[in-house]
């Protein structure tokens, strides 16, 4: 008798539930989508309307304009090409590096407590301060901003890493030494499995920082790609073509953000802050 | 005794390693890149006079903290006033993750047009605007998850909305606050650094890159060390600063780890 009702109420509850979540989904879409409408005509208001001089900032559409006119210029898409491979090779050692040796410093208490004070010291000194040095080493070669991206993203992920191996449950550490599993197997079964959401916000913090000193290098050092173009831009007095390079930069990092949270979900679908975000 | 011992063996061991490894490894260097280590360390108190502390170094500190200061004030207000209101979340989310997204240094030819980059203003913008995304974003995010206990009590309670938000937002926010305020400091370093590169100036980056041009070597050394100095101890003088003010949160985060 008492069990009718209880089976009849759980299937209405959902119901109401989901019912007002879906147009809030779609309501906020359309508020995103108006958010960036009103900036944009904003823009194009203060402009057009010269309540901030045309000079310093065009109208959007003249933005835009420019933008589209770059797309089809060779020399654009060469300066992209050039930023996004100085940004992923730069990061990719960082993260090649910072792994394997975060595996190995925080897999060994000794080599942990011996090498602590020296990342201390070393991770907050800025990567700018090395701008001078790798002029003078590598001029405008792409080499400088290599440098300056692996030492800037490095620090990022050796120091998440070593979180992550720190993290490792003793329990299941000492199973696997119980069952007498080799470095190599430790490494890969109990320490990797542990460490990966680690590694993934490694890879999110670290790409974003080596798109900063990738740009800056070209900006400041003149290092071919996007940054350079900007430097050109702006000296010439070619404010259109700035606001659009600036605008493809953003949209680049914009690029970058996405990938890093797509990579993350992929790679962790299995892990419960996933999972408890997907149900 | 010997535990102190070993801990400050520990941490004064690898370094000292490195600087002996330096020291004699540059001893008899003739590469005009890399000098010995005695030569930067005697030009050192030649070089950063007390004169040039006052004139390059104060002024970018200080351009530096009034940035910061304006990013950290304006983030905190318009991150609690976005971060309450899900309308306003929604109709702004976008533009955010598009500003974030916006890697700082690309502001300084837009900044400099407006403002020009000889003066303080143009670089104090720069700064106050780089470090304004992290802090504005991570306040977003800490108000939103403030637990919802706390706040349905505070409702129950009838607390005045002015002292809901300095009773429960502000404090259930602060380690966000202050996570996003760390990364905004490192980024203000840089862009402290950089603002100095451009147009004829004075300043900390602007003493390296000038020592850099004109191929006094040791001499830009010295101003790499104090940057990274200055790096060091920023980031030493910050975790002073959360440590007290968030003492209550890191004690109660110990204990429930057990430890």
């Amino acid at each position: 008798m008492s069990s009718s009702p209880s089976t009849l109420a759980p299937p209405a509850r959902p119901r109401v539930g989901a019912r007002p979540r879906r147009p809030r989904r779609s309501r906020d879409l359309w508020l995103g989508i108006a958010g960036v409408l009103i900036v944009l005509a904003g823009a194009e208001t203060l402009s057009r309307t010269g309540i901030v001089n045309p000079d310093f900032l065009p109208p959007v559409t003249a933005m835009y304009a420019a933008l589209f006119e770059m797309l089809g210029e060779g020399w654009f898409w060469e300066a992209l090409w050039l930023t996004v491979r100085g940004w992923a090779i730069g990061l990719a050692a960082a993260m090649a590096l910072g792994i394997a040796l975060g595996f190995v410093i925080g897999s060994v208490p000794f080599l942990r407590k011996f090498t602590s004070s020296t990342i201390e010291f070393l991770r907050p000194i800025p990567s700018v301060a090395l701008i001078p040095l790798v002029i003078l080493l590598f001029g405008t070669q792409p080499q400088s901003a290599f440098v300056l991206v692996l030492y800037a993203a490095f620090w990022q992920v050796l120091v998440q890493v070593l979180y992550g191996v720190a993290d490792v449950d003793p329990v299941a550490r000492d199973t696997a030494r119980s069952y007498q599993f080799g470095p190599i197997r430790v490494a890969r079964s109990v320490i990797y499995p542990t460490a990966l959401p680690y590694i993934m916000t490694a890879f999110r913090l670290g790409a974003a920082v080596a798109l900063i000193l990738e740009i800056t290098a070209e900006l400041v050092i003149g290092v071919d790609g996007l940054g350079r173009e900007l430097g050109i831009a702006q000296s010439s007095n070619a404010v259109p073509e700035t606001y659009a390079l600036v605008i493809v930069i953003g949209l680049i990092g914009v690029a970058v953000n996405l990938l890093a949270r797509f990579v993350e979900r992929k790679a962790l679908w299995w892990h419960p802050s996933v999972r408890s975000e997907n149900s | 005794m010997t535990r102190f011992l070993k801990a400050t063996g520990y941490a004064v061991g690898l370094p000292a390693i490195l600087l002996t490894a330096w020291w004699f490894g540059s001893a008899n260097s003739t590469n005009t890149f890399w000098p010995p280590l005695s030569t930067i360390i005697e030009t050192f108190p030649t070089t950063w006079t007390w004169d040039r502390i006052v004139a390059d170094v104060f002024p970018s500190l200080a351009r530096l903290g009034i940035g910061f200061g304006i990013a950290v004030v304006v983030g905190i207000v318009l991150g609690t006033a976005i971060g309450l209101s899900p309308t306003l979340r929604a109709l702004s989310e976008p533009v955010l993750e598009f500003f974030r997204a916006v890697p700082p240094p690309v502001l300084v030819p837009i900044i400099a047009l407006f403002a020009g980059y000889t003066g303080w203003l143009g670089k104090i913008v720069t700064i106050a605007l780089g470090c304004l995304w992290p802090i504005l974003l991570n306040t977003v995010e800490g108000v939103r998850g403030l637990e919802p206990t706390l706040t349905d009590t505070a409702k129950s309670y009838r607390l005045s909305p002015w002292r809901r938000l300095v009773f429960v937002v502000l404090p259930g926010t602060s380690p966000r606050i202050f996570t996003g305020a760390r990364q905004a400091l490192s980024i203000g370093v840089i862009l402290m650094v950089i603002s100095e590169l451009f147009g004829a100036n004075r300043g900390l980056g602007a003493a390296i890159v000038q020592f850099q041009r004109s191929f006094a070597i040791p001499q830009m050394w010295t101003g790499v060390i104090v940057l990274g100095l200055i790096g060091v101890l920023l980031a030493a003088l910050f975790k002073v600063v959360e440590n007290r003010m968030l003492a209550w949160y890191l004690g109660q985060r110990q204990i429930d780890r057990g430890e």
